[in-house]
């Protein structure tokens, strides 16, 4: 790819890299929180993809008037804006349910979360034996 | 009156919308149970009246607003979509009154209005799923019914819950998000959200690569929703630890709902043309059912909980509705649909009983037990009329001639008849004989083990049976007479096979 390929294509190339960094982070960590904010992240790349094309250069508000003949697009940055609150409420509920399971498990380490889940379930099968 | 019926696409979503702030309002769990019942109530009313209106007028096209689509959000009920609502309406109001007795035991009282309130909402956003013509819309109402759904399991009284509800929402989560994706996609190359709009515009571009990326990312996403094998991982522990009214509300409706959201971006927006010959979509659609129909169901055998060894039946049954799919017929898509329908309402019986059958096998005031095999010895003497609601139930499942299964599974043999490919037949057959396996576990503990010592006769609580029971009876009506289901059915797949060619 050309240089000014990149530049052509800047949006879309970080929009692509936050969309896999988030999901990594996703698969690759154990802990709640850092999935949450790799979940975060992976959702915020998606407002990019959105917003950049909407974008175009040189172009105002779509307002009637003479001297205006480029608009961009408001549409998306209205979608977004929905999108955004779904993701505010996902990663607050998230989090709750985070606080909740230290309360109840005392830790945030998925591993640590499976390890209690199958001592008790032990503990079932040899009550049953 | 005439002026009610023309806004019921309307009143459809958002009775059930206006009735959870409502609940949050009044801060009691009393109160908030009448009102919710109402509202599911009011929605069942709306998705019968729809259903009759599409029957005598074709596809109704409601314009929110009076704004003209493609610029306004369009609401839009054919056949297929009516007969979805009937589903996810009828088992709400069915699940609501059983949830009184059953979140009794399970939910701390102080919580029961906000129980009530996540549930109105979950119900709103899944008929809002089904419902509304506008791509985005889909997604909103989505996260509405996800995040609403995520509550209603951490809700559960196990911790087990808790990380049940977590892993639930960031597979969810991954899953909308993929679909927003998805949607963005389509948008760019279209310039339009509107469903019917959007599949016009895509017949000049349908080969472009944001078109076929956008395809990907929508059936990836949707698949995790409704629980693809193997992206149902999220299922088996969600279904186990939530509370149980929310179990069979769930395994009734979220995924099912989902379907229908695949069928409609399949058939409705991409058409059969792109997603049938220039993808191979089919096949690997076909080789996933097929995993699951053997994999879900033969992990299900090995299950010592009855909730989980039926939460991997359900995978399994997932299978079959995405199979008939896979073979882009108008009988393979009837079969899907009939099956999307009868599952769910088997399922929901089965696990409405399961709730009522952990009350019955808890002493008051303990803990309630989970519903693991070795507690269910000789329970058909304990709770006769449970144990054989679950066993009907189950040879629904199976696809016994005279349930409502063996409707959907005839229709499913017949369309890989009509394929020329008798070797799925035997693969349904076969893995129909696992579904046989499971449910004999069942049978034989709770039929041909002695009870224990001094165990009395305890039936569950009226007030769950007899919504249970009416699922029960629905299962056997719907196999008999087959005028409805079948009927519906037919209709919405010879719409949407049509439109796409």
């Amino acid at each position: 790819m050309s240089s000014g390929g990149v530049l052509e294509h800047f949006t879309y190339i970080v929009t692509v890299f936050l969309m896999v960094a988030g999901l990594y982070v996703i698969i690759a960590r154990g802990n709640l929180i850092k999935k949450l904010v790799g979940l975060s992240v992976f959702q915020t790349s998606v407002y990019l993809l959105y917003i950049a094309p909407g974008k175009l250069l040189g172009g105002t508000a779509p307002i009637l008037a003479p001297q205006y003949t480029v608009y961009s697009n408001p549409l998306p940055h209205v979608l977004i804006l929905t999108a955004i609150v779904v993701g505010v409420a996902t990663l607050a509920l998230g989090l709750a349910i985070a606080v909740r399971i230290k309360e109840t498990y005392g830790t945030i380490e998925e591993d640590e979360i499976m390890a209690a889940d199958n001592a008790v379930q032990a503990g079932e099968d040899a009550r049953r034996s | 009156m005439s002026s009610i019926a023309a806004h019921l696409p309307a009143l459809q979503v958002v009775l059930p919308l206006i009735s959870a702030p409502l609940a949050v309002l009044l801060r009691h769990g009393g109160f908030a149970f009448v009102i919710v019942t109402a509202g599911a109530w009011a929605a069942f009313a709306a998705a019968i009246g729809l259903w009759l209106q599409t029957g005598e007028t074709g596809t109704i096209s409601y314009h929110i607003g009076s704004w003209a689509p493609p610029w306004g959000i369009e609401y839009r009920v054919d056949r297929l979509a009516s007969f979805v609502l009937l589903l996810v309406s009828g088992t709400a109001a069915i699940v609501l009154p059983y949830s009184r007795a059953s979140i009794e035991r399970e939910i701390p009282r102080d919580l029961h209005y906000l129980y009530y309130a996540m549930f109105s909402l979950c119900l709103a956003g899944l008929l809002g799923i089904t419902i509304t013509g506008d791509a985005f819309n889909i997604f909103v109402f989505m996260e509405i019914s996800s995040l609403s759904a995520y509550v209603l399991i951490a809700l559960g009284r196990d911790r087990r819950a808790l990380a049940a509800s977590f892993r639930y929402l960031i597979m969810g989560t991954i899953g909308a998000t993929f679909i927003v994706i998805g949607i963005g996609f389509l948008y760019l190359m279209t310039g339009t959200l509107n469903l019917v709009d959007m599949a016009e515009r895509l017949r000049g571009v349908e080969s472009s690569r944001p078109v076929l990326a956008a395809l990907a990312f929508i059936t990836v996403g949707v698949s995790l929703k409704l629980a693809l094998f193997p992206l149902h991982q999220w299922l088996p522990n969600a279904y186990t630890y939530a509370p149980s009214a929310v179990t069979a509300f769930l395994a009734a409706t979220a995924t099912k709902v989902s379907v229908y959201v695949l069928i409609r971006f399949w058939f409705s927006v991409f058409g059969e043309t792109l997603v049938f010959e220039k993808l191979p979509l089919p096949q690997i659609l076909l080789l996933l059912s097929l995993a699951a129909m053997f994999a879900a169901s033969f992990t299900a055998i090995f299950q010592d909980n009855l909730k989980r060894l039926f939460a991997y039946s359900s995978v399994g049954q997932i299978g079959y509705i995405t199979l008939g799919m896979s073979f882009d017929s108008v009988n393979g898509l009837d079969a899907a649909i009939l099956h999307l329908f009868n599952h769910g309402i088997t399922k929901a019986a089965i696990f409405l009983l399961i709730g009522g059958m952990v009350i019955g096998l808890a002493k008051p005031g303990a803990v309630l037990p989970e519903p693991t095999f070795d507690r269910l010895a000789g329970l058909a003497r304990r709770m006769p009329l449970t144990c054989f609601g679950i066993v009907i139930a189950g040879l629904s499942l199976i696809g016994v001639p005279g349930t409502a299964g063996f409707v959907s599974k005839w229709y499913l043999i017949l369309a890989a008849m009509e394929k020329g490919q008798f070797w799925i037949v035997g693969a349904i057959l076969l893995s129909s004989l696992l579904a046989v396996v499971y449910v004999w576990r069942f049978v034989e503990v709770a039929y041909f083990k002695p009870a224990p010592e001094g165990a009395s006769k305890q039936e569950a609580p009226l007030s769950m049976l007899i919504p249970a029971w009416i699922l029960v009876i629905a299962t056997i009506w719907f196999g008999l007479d087959t005028s409805f289901t079948v009927g519906t059915a037919t209709e919405a797949a010879l719409q949407l096979v049509k439109v796409g060619r």
